[in-house]
């Protein structure tokens, strides 16, 4: 059987992928999509855990459930949003939506 | 786990059930109600919030007993009842000064999301499961993100929607791959038996301080807190100001209940670490928010700034760790966002007059309508933490508990920051006091906005000055977590 770490390892790395995507992007779809990475580093990790330490208690389970139910939530608000500012900037890239700063 | 249901659970989620009602209400009202009587709208939310609050008061008082129900995933205690408390007042307030504002208070869906935002908080006071946490301040996030860009036709708020979207939804994940990493050193998802499995297993202690950072940092963005302060200015002075108010009070305070719960319940094992995390978050919070007020133009970054000094302040009582200091935090939470609320009641009406937000636009403000002046001077100077009001005691409060937990560096930080906090609070005051008023023309307060901030302010007085009835609940309410 695949040891556990290896998971954990996949799903730090994606983790991380998703973080530098975050921060270094400056397309907010783009940003969008790196967040989604962060989120299945998550699942990952919960899913993995729930195999190997709890495959009685189905709560590991449950919750990488709500986690991609609430992500999917979150990214139609996302996108509405984004589609909201294109519409009156005719831009999507972060650093030049700065109207308000310090 | 799920025998059968009880009335302990029904009663334990009553405030959710009547809330839910209501927006069932709005949402049919929204589509029965012929366009040109949309007006009725914010009446019938004030309704039916104040029918919650008082069915909360009165029927769901858990006493000193604290229990786990619904399968462990919410838990029916002071603290929980309180915070709902609290949440559905500051809704109450909120919907009453949105009346009239823009073209924004005559949508039905302002009110749902709202609502809808309010229930996510009343279960973010009682959440006792990460699961269940998680949910509750994604419901309690995702209606705000939506409302803070809600008026689609300004660059503003566009702009905040977007912002508050971005930054919420990356410390949400940052957050989550804690819990997912809790989960997996434990095997549980209930914040009451994680400090059990944390003693028997043998987690090297930087990986759980390692953890809790990356929760922290989550909860750090809803309580807006250094280093996760960044979106809250521009956020605050973009949104709608009435879900200003909203989002500066009831948010806030939902994220420091959560805080409260969670670092006391799951992590006493690593206490010093997140001690010294938070006071350092805590003392830094408290000088960034009150250095940068002091340069602010716009009223509602100023409130942005103090209000994340006063997320500082609050903190203290949380890095106190004991029970007076719980106490503190829940008497500062009472105290700021009543005070909170008025003054951001006070910001919706200068905007009716002078149309602007700017500082230099209170100028004079005192000579067009001396109760509205005396009014905000009543809500900054509690901010300030001037006696006899609320501001002052609850100050007292924290600074006391952070005494009392041998942590007089922080109490004497505190309060160095709040005589730098003076200075801004006074400027403003000077602006409306002293300043030339543009116009003659005396300022017109519409009844709904009247009511607002007069049941506000009046609150800040009672809190200041009657102390016992507050500061027993809020014994009583970290009674319940000990």
């Amino acid at each position: 059987m695949i040891p556990l770490s290896w998971y954990l390892i996949l799903a730090a790395l994606l983790f991380c992928i998703g973080l530098y995507g975050v921060l270094a992007r400056k397309n907010a779809v783009a940003i969008l999509m790196s967040v989604e990475l962060m989120l299945n580093a998550v699942n990952i990790n919960l899913v993995a855990f729930w195999r190997y330490f709890t495959p009685g208690n189905i709560s590991g389970h449950a919750f990488a459930v709500i986690v991609f139910v609430v992500a999917a939530a979150e990214v139609a608000v996302g996108l509405a949003l984004i589609i909201s500012i294109y519409r009156r900037r005719k831009t999507v890239a972060a650093d030049e939506i700065n109207l308000m700063k310090w | 786990m799920f025998g059968s249901i009880t009335p302990d659970m029904i009663l334990a989620i009553l405030p959710e059930l009547s809330l839910l009602v209501v927006l069932a209400i709005v949402f049919i009202a929204d589509l029965v109600l012929p366009k040109e009587r949309n007006g009725l709208l914010p009446w019938i939310t004030a309704a039916g919030l104040a029918v919650t609050f008082v069915v909360t008061l009165l029927f769901t008082n858990p006493g000193a007993g604290a229990e786990l129900v619904w399968g462990g995933m919410l838990r029916h205690d002071m603290l929980a009842y309180l915070g709902k408390l609290l949440f559905i007042f500051a809704a109450f307030v909120t919907t009453l000064i949105s009346v009239k504002f823009g073209d924004v208070w005559l949508k039905g869906e302002y009110y749902f999301l709202m609502l809808a935002s309010t229930m996510g908080m009343t279960l973010m006071a009682a959440s006792a499961d990460v699961v269940m946490l998680f949910l509750a301040i994604e419901t309690t996030s995702i209606p705000l993100y939506i409302l803070a860009g809600f008026m689609t036709g300004d660059n503003k708020s566009t702009e905040a929607g977007f912002k508050y979207l971005l930054f919420g939804a990356m410390t949400t994940a940052v957050m989550l791959y804690g819990f997912s990493l809790l989960f997996g050193f434990t095997g549980t998802t209930n914040l009451y038996a994680m400090s059990a499995a944390i003693t028997a297993g043998s987690i090297p202690v930087p990986v759980l301080v390692g953890t809790v950072v990356l929760v922290l940092l989550g909860l750090g963005f809803k309580v807006a807190i250094f280093p996760m302060h960044f979106w809250a200015p521009d956020v605050y002075e973009g949104a709608p100001t009435p879900i200003t108010a909203f989002l500066s009070t009831a948010s806030k305070a939902a994220g420091f209940l959560v805080l409260i719960r969670i670092m006391l319940a799951s992590f006493p094992q690593v206490l010093a670490d997140w001690q010294l995390i938070l006071g350092v978050a805590a003392v830094a919070s408290m000088f960034v928010g009150n250095v940068v007020a002091l340069t602010q133009k716009n009223i509602k970054r100023l409130l942005a700034y103090s209000g994340i000094a006063h997320a500082g302040y609050a903190l203290l009582g949380v890095v106190a760790a004991s029970e007076l200091g719980v106490a503190s935090v829940v008497y500062y939470l009472l105290v700021y966002v009543v005070t909170n609320l008025a003054s951001f009641g006070i910001v919706v009406i200068v905007w009716h007059a002078v149309g602007s937000d700017e500082i230099a636009d209170y100028s004079g403000l005192s000579r067009r309508s001396p109760m509205l002046a005396l009014v905000m001077l009543l809500a900054f100077l509690s901010l300030a933490g001037i006696p006899p009001l609320g501001g002052f005691i609850a100050k007292v409060l924290v600074f006391a508990a952070a005494v009392e937990a041998n942590l007089v560096w922080l109490a004497v930080l505190g309060v160095l920051n709040s005589i730098i906090g003076l200075y801004y609070y006074l400027i403003v005051l000077k602006e409306v006091y002293l300043g030339q008023p543009t116009s003659e023309e005396p300022i017109a307060v519409a009844p709904a906005h009247g009511v607002a901030i007069v049941a506000s302010i009046l609150l800040v007085l009672l809190l200041g000055v009657v102390i016992a009835p507050g500061f027993d609940w809020a014994l009583a309410a970290a009674a319940s977590l000990f």
